[in-house]
């Protein structure tokens, strides 16, 4: 693994962490107070920064740094979440979010925004706070206009900075040169070694740092059946003479200064000499030999014994000490300890129990999708072959088939089952977009999303984050009354906006709900007009006029705002949902508003189908679109104008579509009576029979998209290879019914579709 | 012989920055992603050295640094703190945890590998 590898774990990890922030963050604003709510939340930019900062990702690590200080104020109780902190967290999570996609992908970042931001994070951890005043972060930010100032990575006072060691440094030494010499006292304290230092190996780091003498003074250490094990009895003497000087020693004890006496002090150098002469401590100067660590105390042979007994003494006993504190610690069996850690073991494996994932690149489920398609499709052909050549329907091979039907199925249910992701992501964003518009208007929203776990599949998540966007911008800018027009309805001044998604009858259905005034059936029928896309004595239904803003083209807005008018109407959003196998409908009440519900196939991959024949063709229709099939008896057929033709279905009429005149593979209808009847409901509501020779069978089907090996062809959704190998047409069958209405298949369907 | 190292961090951005630092330095590494799982991974890792952050959800690297010290078997073992925050606040209280001494995020290789060799033989 590089660096690289690592970098792009930082970014999966950053969208995780932000997911989570935002999250939080809402948590919060709907006034949960969880502590463990603000330390995930703290965490989630805790760990953004402390991943950009090792990457140098600076633009990134000051943002952080001044919403997580001011993250750290919420979590100390020190500021209170109210509604207005957390808009600006929440505008704050935004743009940490635009600085990890633009410190990934080399975009740019709204400098005025983020400086903004800044300013008001800040705000709120000092100028509301005055006790956080007093210790501020480093201000990130420079007066100067340039954007950031990139904060220093946060280096403590005491400097604990690794001092470079080379033996070149005494090289250097001259006759002439002055090196000072550091006098320590050290004396541990019990804590020295509970938390895990060591003596021995301070004692180390000195003589690292230059010539270094040493001298234990082991008074304190009584007989061996007063000694408790754990207790420190030793302290020690130190003079070594480095370039580090003081600074550098005292660094050496900077993990141990708590936990021990120490006095660290320069000595002049005449002062040393006339000090080494009748010094009351026997100073004795000790080649601090690093073997002896190993050896456990071989001393060096060149000393005069007394004083290698001395040294070697001084760092056995040393030694000793923290051995026998370990040996006695490690002796020790406490069940408290014991019973605690299994508690913990028990807490772990609940948690991981929970959620194990392992992640996978896109590209092996969409293979394996793909092949497991290939394998629906050749275990059709296989069992169709069978049967074709063997009379015998018993036989262990049918029973096989029969089998392997089954298990392709379930292989289906569970590859699909991969790809099945919640709506979470994308209803998330919408937050976001939600919090734009509405500081964009001036209108207080509250966005309420619910089924938020709900599961489709990515393709289809990944297409329907555009269409909800538009449709939240719709709802809020057009949607919405102004605070004050809502007040004086008597309204909530916040406006809210409910995005509901659940499981219905194998579709995922989108509800875009919002109590804004509903849609001004008078405006929007006079605009038709207008825009001649209706006659100005249509008699139109509620429902009819509602649906009217689905054309291309159409915008009921007086004014075209920056929000709505980016040339993208309510058709569009149509257009991706139908493109995605999906249908929108509106249903609208005046003064209390409108609700979109959007119903989609949960995956793009298969599709149930009733596989059809029309004029010797075989085609399938979508299940999902059939509500029931029925033979037509010639007393319930009736003629209409010139050629249309209705039937009637307890006691209401249907009109009565051929589905291979639409098509144009007839020239003329087909009698009725000769084939079947599918009622179908259509887009704008209203059921449609549509007219069917006959009726195959019931299969599932993988659908294979014409667009990508064709073209569109008008009221064709997609194509399919059924199980004799040949390839049947998958029937649009929205549009076929829209091209009912006009009687020819037009191109733009959405436009047909309400006329 | 190999020393062998635990980490103990909820960020998988740091585990593999730490993970590769000291493969490289030579050390074997055990890893876990949070105080609990920390703990849990203790009992059989044996190291010879924790190195741990601070945040961490479920259990966080002071309660983790306590279930340490208060471990008769693994008590004595050197733990160093990695975090961010560099106040003094932070500091004490890990030391008062138990932490033998700490390394300020980000760090640098020579740093986290200095550190490490600071506090074991």
């Amino acid at each position: 693994m590089d660096m690289n590898e690592i970098k792009e774990i930082f970014f999966q990890e950053c969208e995780e962490q932000l997911a989570e922030l935002e999250s939080g963050l809402l948590k919060l604003n709907d006034g949960d107070r969880d502590p463990e709510t603000v330390n995930a939340v703290f965490r989630a930019v805790h760990s953004i920064k402390g991943g950009a900062g090792a990457f140098g990702l600076d633009d990134l690590v000051s943002f952080a740094h001044v919403f997580e200080t001011t993250l750290d104020c919420v979590r100390s109780n020190k500021l209170e979440p109210t509604q207005d902190v957390l808009k600006v967290m929440l505008k704050s999570a935004d743009v940490l979010a635009d600085l990890t996609n633009a410190a990934r992908d080399g975009g740019s970042v709204d400098e005025a925004r983020s400086r903004t931001l800044i300013r008001e994070l800040e705000a709120l951890a000092h100028g509301e706070v005055p006790a956080a005043a007093e210790a501020p972060a480093p201000k990130p930010v420079a007066a100067a206009p340039a954007p950031v100032v990139v904060e220093k990575p946060p280096v403590n006072d005491e400097g604990f900075q690794p001092i470079p060691f080379s033996f070149g440094d005494f090289d250097e030494e001259g006759a002439d040169h002055y090196v000072p010499t550091v006098q320590v006292s050290f004396k541990p304290k019990k804590d020295l070694y509970a938390k895990g230092n060591e003596a021995v190996l301070l004692l180390r780091d000195v003589s690292r740092l230059g010539e270094m003498s040493v001298y234990c003074d082991m008074d304190a250490l009584p007989t061996l059946d007063k000694m408790n094990p754990e207790e420190a009895y030793f302290s020690w003497k130190i003079s070594v003479t480095t370039e580090k000087g003081e600074d550098g020693v005292r660094s050496v004890f900077e993990f141990a200064e708590w936990d021990c006496d120490l006095d660290i002090q320069t000595i002049e150098e005449d002062v040393v000499s006339e000090a080494s002469g009748d010094e009351e401590l026997p100073m004795q100067p000790v080649p601090f030999d690093l073997s002896m660590l190993d050896d456990g105390g071989a001393a060096a042979a060149d000393e005069p014994a007394i004083i290698e007994s001395d040294a070697a003494a001084a760092v056995a006993a040393a030694e000793t000490a923290t051995k026998v504190a370990q040996v006695a610690s490690r002796a020790a069996e406490n069940k408290a300890a014991a019973a605690a850690s299994a508690a913990s073991a028990a807490q772990a494996n609940q948690a991981a129990a929970a959620g194990q994932t392992i992640r996978v690149d896109l590209d092996r489920v969409d293979r394996l999708i793909n092949l497991v398609g290939e394998l629906v499709i050749n275990q059709a052909m296989l069992s169709q072959s069978v049967v074709e050549n063997d009379n015998n329907g018993t036989s262990s091979i049918n029973m096989g088939l029969e089998e392997l039907q089954q298990l392709t199925r379930e292989i289906q249910d569970s590859v699909m089952a991969i790809r099945a992701q919640p709506v979470k992501p994308v209803f998330q964003r919408m937050a976001r977009t939600v919090r734009e518009i509405a500081d964009i208007t001036g209108k207080s929203v509250r966005l309420i999303t619910e089924g938020e776990n709900t599961e489709v599949d990515k393709t289809v998540i990944d297409k329907l984050a555009e269409p909800l966007t538009h449709m939240i911008r719709n709802a809020v800018d057009h949607g919405l009354e102004m605070p004050e027009k809502r007040e004086a309805l008597g309204k909530n001044p916040e406006g809210t906006v409910r995005l509901t998604a659940k499981h219905r009858s194998g579709r995922i259905v989108i509800e875009l709900a919002d109590d804004g005034a509903g849609i001004n059936r008078e405006k929007v029928r006079q605009k038709a007009i207008d825009n001649d896309l209706i006659a100005a004595d249509a008699n139109l239904s509620d429902e009819e006029i509602d649906n009217l803003i689905f054309h291309a083209g159409f915008s009921t807005a007086d004014k075209v705002s920056d929000l709505s008018g980016r040339g993208v109407g309510m058709d569009v959003v149509k257009r991706s949902i139908q493109a995605l196998g999906g249908r929108i409908s509106i249903s609208s009440k005046p003064g209390q508003g409108s609700v979109f519900t959007m119903s989609l196939p949960l995956t793009l991959a298969v599709l149930d189908g009733m596989v059809v024949t029309v004029a010797g063709q075989t085609l399938v229709v979508p299940l999902t679109a059939i509500v029931e099939t029925l033979q037509p008896e010639a007393s319930a057929i009736h003629s209409f104008g010139a050629s249309q033709r209705l039937i009637s279905i307890r006691n209401s009429f249907c009109p009565l579509v051929d589905v291979g005149k639409i098509l144009n593979f007839r020239a003329t209808q087909a009698n009725p009576i000769e084939g079947v009847a599918l009622l179908v409901e259509s887009e704008g509501g209203g059921q449609r029979a549509l007219m069917v020779d006959a009726i195959q069978g019931q299969r599932q089907v993988v659908i294979k998209s014409l667009e990508a090996n064709y073209t569109h062809v008008p009221g064709i959704a997609a194509a399919t290879i059924l199980g004799d190998g040949r390839v049947a047409l998958i029937l649009d069958v929205d549009a076929v019914v829209a091209a009912s209405r006009g009687q020819s298949l037009k191109q733009d369907i959405s436009l047909a579709a309400t006329g | 012989m190999k020393k062998k190292v635990l980490t103990v961090d909820d960020s998988r951005t740091i585990r593999n920055m730490l993970l590769v630092t000291l493969n490289n330095a030579g050390f074997e590494t055990i890893q876990a992603e949070d105080g609990v799982e920390g703990l849990e991974v203790l009992e059989n890792a044996n190291p010879d050295v924790i190195v741990t952050d601070i945040n961490m959800p479920r259990l966080d690297g002071f309660g983790f640094i306590e279930g340490v010290r208060r471990n008769e078997k693994y008590r004595a073992i050197p733990i160093l703190v990695l975090t961010t925050e560099s106040d003094a606040e932070k500091k004490n209280r890990a030391r008062q945890a138990g932490a033998t001494g700490w390394i300020v995020k980000p760090f640098d290789p020579t740093k986290l590998i200095d550190a490490i060799e600071r506090v074991t033989a």
